[in-house]
């Protein structure tokens, strides 16, 4: 499957559980693009779960499940650091050595996951107007926070990782596809050029890496996914237009 | 090493994610100064440090704030030598990383929310959640301490620290509402291992009486009385 290079020794067998959709997937397939990592891939049908899957996420039966020479890790951003942790002297870095900007990834990471992706959701899944203002208003704040931590960290340089890609790249790009798919969509912008110059600018960057283009999935197949899966979000945002 | 380190924690004496970190620092020897918060009327340091949440705790080192409790404890763990709080292998990290998650997400909103429950039907249900997810913090214990007493091993460690700072205020929801979330029948393994980790020298040093858990949470029913009151 994808990538060059080998693993962290001799016999590393990576597989990864994945989904086309799943934007969790997808910083997984981000960290092993980034560190130069082969592993085998397969696509799961999240409406018929596999045995594997099953046995091997027993607690939440989701996707993205990293098997390393038989051994499951769950979870996108704990499967993150394992790779990072043990595959140490293969590709780059993915996060910073000081101890303190490590404390700030991990903490805007969480951000990511608790605040950005939660109020997104709700949004896309808003079933009346009160819900969907509410909803907007909560991932407006979130995104603005999370330009402002952009400039921060990444003082002047073109990533969150600072001249090459880091540990919010790579959590926060997992999102990246669907923050396409959504304009496509319904023309709702996660970060728009206005409110949120530098994301947009980071959004494209990132999208231009040969390590991101090799797995970013094709959004027009994202976009076909949701209107099969999600129509109720299609449906409220055609009429919202 | 313990030694001139500047630190500083906002905190709550009856915050169990506070207590998480004080536990941490305690293990590691390492001397700060404590600033209780209160939390219904938040200082401008608090504000300044922790803008994006405005919660405890906050440990500022030299000067320089780190938030979220599961951020400081690995931050104190790698920055620090001496005792490990995580334990050293990939694999074992990312199960240690795996529960704490699973704690922070399933089993805290939980019983949280049985305090939060403002009606009898939402709190039965909020009491199922965190007795069906006691269930699989028990099977975890099984698979992580590996025979020993402790989810570290011989002695406590990440995952001890994580669900042991909620031990008193389990103990608090018992004296209130008559619930047992562990127990020696349906949980024997954790029940056994919570009466390891409220003997320990470090439990004992910074985790409260049952007592003043529950006299927060009375302050903060009432607090919430008064909201209700005042908005109609």
């Amino acid at each position: 499957m994808a990538g060059a290079g080998g693993g962290g020794g001799g016999g590393d067998e990576l597989k990864l559980l994945g989904s086309l959709a799943s934007p969790f997937a997808l910083r997984v397939k981000l960290a092993l693009s980034f560190k130069g990592l082969s592993y085998e891939y397969i696509a799961e049908d999240l409406q018929s779960k596999s045995n594997l899957l099953l046995s091997s996420n027993p607690v939440h039966k989701k996707v993205p499940v990293l098997i390393h020479n038989g051994k499951p890790i769950c979870e996108s951003q704990i499967i993150v650091q394992y790779i990072e942790e043990a595959f140490k002297s293969t590709g780059p870095s993915l996060l910073p050595a000081d101890p303190y900007e490590r404390a700030i990834a991990r903490f805007w990471a969480a951000y990511v996951d608790d605040k950005l992706l939660a109020s997104w959701l709700q949004l896309t899944r808003a079933k009346t107007p009160e819900e969907r203002t509410e909803g907007l208003k909560q991932t407006l704040v979130a995104a603005e926070n999370l330009e402002a931590a952009f400039k921060e960290i990444s003082e002047g340089k073109p990533f969150f990782g600072g001249d090459s890609v880091g540990y919010l790249e790579v959590t926060l790009g997992g999102l990246v596809a669907w923050v396409h798919a959504a304009k496509k969509l319904d023309g709702t912008s996660l970060f728009d050029g206005a409110r949120t110059p530098l994301l947009n600018a980071w959004v494209e960057r990132l999208g231009a890496l040969e390590a991101a283009k090799a797995v970013l999935p094709d959004v027009d197949r994202l976009v076909e996914f949701a209107k099969r899966w999600q129509p109720q979000a299609t449906a409220t945002a055609a009429s919202n237009n | 090493m313990a030694g001139k380190e500047d630190l500083k924690l906002l905190g709550l004496l009856v915050s169990p994610f506070v207590i998480r970190v004080r536990m941490a620092l305690s293990m590691k020897g390492l001397n700060y100064e404590y600033v209780e918060e209160d939390l219904f009327n938040k200082s401008e340091l608090l504000l300044k440090l922790n803008p994006v949440h405005k919660k405890v705790p906050v440990l500022i080192h030299n000067g320089k704030p780190i938030c979220e409790s599961l951020v400081i404890l690995q931050y104190v763990d790698e920055l620090f030598t001496g005792r490990a709080i995580l334990p050293t292998d990939p694999y074992e990290r990312a199960t240690a990383r795996f529960w704490a998650a699973y704690i922070e997400d399933k089993l805290c909103p939980a019983w949280i929310g049985i305090l939060k429950a403002k009606a009898e039907e939402e709190r039965a249900e909020k009491v199922k959640e965190t007795l069906a997810a006691i269930e699989h913090v028990e099977v975890a214990f099984a698979k992580c301490s590996n025979g020993n007493v402790f989810f570290g091993g011989d002695s406590i460690g990440y995952l001890d620290i994580v669900l042991g700072s909620f031990l008193f205020w389990f103990e608090a929801l018992r004296r209130m509402y008559g619930l047992e979330i562990i127990n020696t029948s349906k949980t024997p393994l954790l029940a056994a291992w919570a009466e390891r980790f409220g003997g320990s020298v470090e439990a004992k040093e910074v985790v409260p009486e049952a007592d003043k858990a529950v006299q927060y949470a009375n302050k903060l029913h009432a607090a919430a009385a008064v909201k209700l009151v005042s908005s109609e």
